[in-house]
């Protein structure tokens, strides 16, 4: 098995979200699924290929340096689950 | 009368004549919705109120002799992952329920100069993540051919074919606009990538996704496409080039036309009743006068899983947004700041989504991003380069929209199958290449779309090419029955 | 004890003097109000796309050749990706693999010798928005709140090669670059206000040793002080760990300042990996030669530049130059004062001297100083034509920081003329002579100490006010 439960933890973490213990080894067996699927594209050439990074032939695509009125802060606050003097409120920062 | 049933540009006809009103064609657009919406649930919400002020403003304009535009007064429904200022944007997600937009997409600002009439929001598949809408907070949508059966990724097209809507407005990611017209008999148009600002649509995967329009007929995706294209400076990927009158395409006319049919996609895992349907067409067209070339586009089995890296990598990083923070879903017991974000979007994202994510972040991080990620932008270049081969031989492409037709919801059906499905449409979200799926038989009750791709920015040729086939056949005709069981 | 040379690179970030955010419209100003310079953008609501600020372009070209870098034509930006409150999109458009400036320098001089600090790149990037907390500290806090004002102003980060070797060349270094970055008004270069901000990657390694040792991040330094003091004190902790036998990990620490040390934040071993990608949501940016060209032609006057000309054109000594053009606003300050002063060297004086010293006194800088130029150089001026001698000028630079008058109008306020008339001098010299015979006896007995005595209490009568010069000499005449 490619992906093992460190490394789905691991993952998760990064990602943010959270794989339950008792839900692992059916997410490993999907997740390793997943990684047997994608590990076909291992089977081409690629040495002397450019990877497409832009679909676009376009560049300098510049905005000028204007300022413009954004939104009122009770716009912005307007979905905030919680609020604290104008700030969108949040618990503890350091665990 | 049955309102719903035009096409946009009938009722503008209607309209300008002043044999209808907007108002009444709202009406019953609106009647209609209440008829059959709970055994299609296409919609996620609607916004009556204001789609009738709106079409009270275009009956003032037509009633002082004031010119209207092409699509004044026609209704239209929205994917609900594009902004309309004051409504909800929920991409059918619990992450965003609730959430209005406080900012009109550029193709929202665009239909409002035209006087479009919004009548709500369509269900979809969450955050376009899947090729049906059974992941949807809202609940799945029902194909109006078969109630049984699948509308595709978004239900957009579904709503079209039931009358819910005259035409409706969508985004194209890996085929999710075309595959659900496909499915619907409707006509599905995906621009080429950077002909329409994206400003506005809540993004998937930034560098594929792109607005298109599905429709009754090309006519009405000709005059959507006037509507809805050119420069916006708020995307850095809006392309500045020349935006000519799509529907000067809409000419008879494919006569010496080189259309390229590639054999990857009329190979075994394509329905044979399908192909029979797709190959009708191709005779068709040779009869009436284009020339068909056989093509081969060599990478296209590699599609789907370079877009599953591709996509999931972006989306990963385009949904980090979605952390509780600032709007949307947030879990009011965690105790940390890391804690909330994580069982936030934990609750907030379905099932699906989040094994999208958790693989989009795994082949970004250290050890797996130029084996997986950067790979697979190589293989877009193989798969674009494939493209611009076969286009050396031929100026557009026949494909069959879908292998499949739009399957029953109790369908056992491998994830991985699931995935390839989207086989015929990806390759040219890959490519940023224009497409077109239009009506073009019908196997078991059931519509079958052909796609056409053109070369970049040629969205005329496949206008003109799907309009020949179109006028030539009654396909786009049929009417969804609204049978089967739901 | 193993002896240890100290190995120091600085990462600096310069918040750009644009008047909007890099990648959104709104306004770059900072206010105190939160969350009313954002946007949908900085909110990071679905939908919203970045557009770059040509401006910030144009800035970043601009520091990177006021610092010798090589501006590179092909630029895209990338996605850094973490989770944190303050980052409204959880990913920072930076750029990885194609920064905007490579391989540049700036010349240091610690102790008359002078270095030169490789700059290894440039990268444009965003800044992220600001944790309010509710306690005293972010570790004691039950919650905060964010603010996005900041979020999304432009940044670029200088990163230096790991040259320097000491705390006073990583100072020197910072002092540098700072002046340049205000000379070329790229950036407004407020430590303390978090406009310019450095962290210092600190390690040390045995004393002849070619291997680097684990490196330390330390973040927090928003003061040269701070950069000094923290260097020392990592320096000194790693030197014990490894004396005692321990093993150093590589980690970010913060510095406390008012403990006067550095602590850990987290183990960058386990924690970190940003998982960068090219940003589609944006185009390259490509720089062609007449771009670049065009800002090398209006780059401004740099400080070694400036150094060079006020030693040139002023006979400045080195020293005095270059303590001048550390800043901008004293160098500016120097250029308007010896426009009227008809003694360069005598406005250095001022300016090295009791100028800076009142200024550090007060905790201002240059540009809150409130005598003006033309003001310091009548006051040069004064002294230089023998109207104020040096000690009473001392006295009426005193009043001119009380009170904003011109110095001729503050002595003739004061009566503090210099008293040059020969028959009043000399009144006073008789006077002196009759009363001290002891000291004329001295002098005549080739005493020549004798007369500094005298001299002073000849001044003392004229209360400072007789020319010393001509005092001395016809004192002498007079006993001869």
């Amino acid at each position: 098995m490619k992906v093992t439960a460190d490394i789905a933890k691991r993952i998760a973490d990064l990602t943010k979200v959270i794989i339950p213990e008792a839900e692992m080894d059916a997410y490993l067996e999907h997740y390793n699924k997943v990684f047997d699927y994608a590990d076909e594209l291992q089977q081409l050439d690629t040495e002397n290929v450019e990877p497409t990074v832009y679909i676009l032939p376009i560049y300098n695509a510049f905005r000028e340096d204007v300022a413009l009125e954004g939104v009122s802060q009770e716009v912005a606050l307007k979905d905030a689950p919680a609020v604290h003097n104008g700030g969108f409120k949040v618990p503890r920062v350091m665990e | 009368m049955d309102l719903f049933k035009y096409t946009a540009h009938e009722l503008h006809e209607k309209l300008v004549n002043k044999e209808i009103t907007a108002v009444e064609l709202v009406n019953s657009v609106y009647a209609r919705i209440d008829e059959v919406e709970e055994q299609v649930n296409a919609y996620i919400s609607m916004s009556k109120e204001e789609a009738l002020a709106q079409a009270e403003k275009v009956d003032a304009k037509i009633a002082a002799g004031e010119a209207i535009a092409p699509l004044a007064g026609i209704p239209v429904v929205f994917k609900d992952n594009i902004n309309i200022t004051g409504q909800v944007t929920s991409c059918a997600s619990k992450m965003l329920n609730g959430v209005s937009a406080i900012f009109d997409a550029h193709v929202t600002e665009n239909l409002r100069k035209e006087d479009a009439v919004f009548l709500g929001k369509a269900n979809m598949a969450e955050f376009s993540i899947g090729n049906t809408t059974d992941n949807s907070f809202f609940g799945a949508a029902h194909n109006p051919w078969n109630l049984n059966c699948v509308t595709g990724g978004c239900a957009t097209a579904a709503a079209v074919a039931a009358g819910e809507a005259v035409w409706a407005l969508a985004s194209d990611t890996s085929g999710d606009l075309r595959q659900p017209a496909a499915y619907a008999g409707c006509v599905g148009l995906k621009p080429t990538y950077g002909r329409v600002s994206r400003l506005g649509l809540a993004a998937y995967a930034s560098s594929m996704d792109q607005i298109g329009a599905v429709t009754k007929d090309v006519t009405d995706a000709a005059t959507i496409l006037n509507a809805i294209c050119g420069k916006d400076d708020r995307d850095s990927t809006s392309w500045e080039v020349e935006t000519p009158d799509f529907t000067q395409a809409l000419v008879q006319d494919v006569k010496g036309l080189r259309i390229g049919v590639p054999k990857e996609y009329f190979g075994e895992n394509v329905d044979a009743k399908i192909k029979a349907e797709v190959e009708k067409a191709i005779a068709q067209y040779k009869e009436l006068g284009a020339e068909i070339v056989e093509v081969s586009l060599p990478h296209t089995k590699y599609a789907v899983r370079t877009f599953y890296v591709i996509a999931n990598g972006e989306a990963g990083a385009n949904f980090a947004r979605y952390d509780g923070v600032r709007y949307g879903y947030r879990n009011m017991e965690a105790q940390s700041a890391s804690d909330m974000t994580a069982r936030s979007r934990n609750e907030g994202f379905g099932e699906e989504v989040k094994l999208r994510l958790l693989f989009g972040t795994h082949v970004l991080s250290k050890g797996y991003y130029e084996n997986y990620y950067v790979r697979a932008m190589k293989v877009r270049t193989l798969i674009r380069n494939d493209f611009e081969e076969a286009f050396k031989q031929c100026d557009v492409l026949l494909t069959p929209t879908t292998p499949v037709l739009a399957e029953a919801y109790n369908t056992e059906m491998d994830a991985f199958a699931k995935y390839e499905l989207d086989f015929t449409t990806v390759t040219a979200n890959l490519a940023g290449l224009p497409a077109i799926t239009v009506p073009c038989g019908m196997v078991d009750g059931m519509p079958v779309g052909m796609q056409l791709i053109g070369k970049v920015l040629d969205e005329a040729t496949i206008l003109k090419a799907a309009y020949t086939f179109e006028q030539a056949t009654d396909f786009h005709k049929a009417m969804a029955p609204l049978g089967g069981n739901k | 004890m193993t002896k240890y040379t100290t190995v120091i690179g600085l990462e600096v970030h310069a918040e750009l003097k644009t008047k909007s955010k890099a990648f959104c419209t709104c306004s770059a100003e900072f206010t105190n109000v939160p969350n009313t310079h954002v946007c949908p953008g900085c909110l990071g609501l679905p939908g919203t796309l970045p557009v770059l600020n040509k401006q910030v372009v144009e800035f970043a070209i601009r520091a990177g050749l006021a610092v010798n870098c090589e501006i590179q034509k092909y630029n895209k930006f990338d996605r850094k990706s973490y989770f944190y409150p303050d980052l409204c999109t959880n990913y920072q458009i930076s750029q990885l693999d194609k920064p905007i400036c490579l391989a540049g320098h700036i010349d240091i001089n610690v102790d008359g010798e002078e270095k030169r600090i490789g700059v290894t790149r440039i990268h444009m990037e965003q800044d992220a928005g600001k944790l309010v907390h509710s306690g005293a500290t972010i570790s004691t806090s039950d919650f905060s709140a964010v603010d996005y004002n900041r979020a999304g102003v432009a940044l670029i980060e200088i990163v230096s090669e790991p040259d320097m070797r000491s705390a006073e060349e990583a100072r020197a270094y910072m002092e540098n670059l700072k002046a340049i970055l205000e000379y070329t008004d790229v950036c407004d270069c407020k430590m303390q206000e978090g406009s310019l901000r450095c962290d210092a990657n600190v390690s040390i390694m045995p004393e002849g040793a070619t291997e680097f040792g684990t490196r330390v991040e330390i973040k927090n330094l928003n003061s040269f002080r701070a950069l000094v003091r923290a260097i020392e004190y990592e320096v000194e902790r790693q030197k014990e760990v490894l004396e005692e036998g321990g093993r150093l990990i590589q980690e970010t620490r913060t510095w406390d300042d008012a403990n006067g040390v550095t602590l850990s934040m987290r183990n960058k071993e386990t924690a970190e990996d940003y998982r960068y990608f090219p940003d589609a949501d944006l185009v390259p940016v490509i720089i062609d030669d007449a771009w670049i060209e065009r800002v090398r032609a209006e780059l401004p006057e740099l400080p070694a530049q400036r150094q060079a000309r006020l030693m040139e054109q002023h006979g400045l000594p080195k020293y005095d130059a270059s303590i001048i053009v550390s800043t901008k606003a004293m160098a500016e300050y120097f250029d308007e004062a010896v426009k009227t002063a008809k003694d360069a060297k005598g406005v250095s004086n001022w300016l090295l001297g009791d100028v800076s010293a009142y200024l550090n006194n007060e905790g201002i800088t240059i540009s809150e100083f409130k005598v003006t130029p033309a003001h310091l150089a009548e006051l040069v001026n004064l002294t230089k034509d023998g109207v104020l001698s040096s000690k009473l000028a001392k006295k009426v630079f005193t009043e001119m920081l009380k009170e904003d008058k011109a110095p001729g109008a503050l002595v003739k306020e004061l009566g503090l003329e210099q008293v040059s008339d020969e028959g009043a001098i000399m009144k006073l010299v008789e006077e002196t002579i009759a009363e001290n015979p002891q000291s004329v006896a001295d002098f005549k007995a080739g005493k020549d100490r004798a007369i500094g005595f005298l001299v002073g209490q000849i001044m003392k009568k004229s209360k400072g006010k007789a020319n010393p010069g001509m005092v001395q000499k016809m004192l002498k005449e007079k006993m001869q």
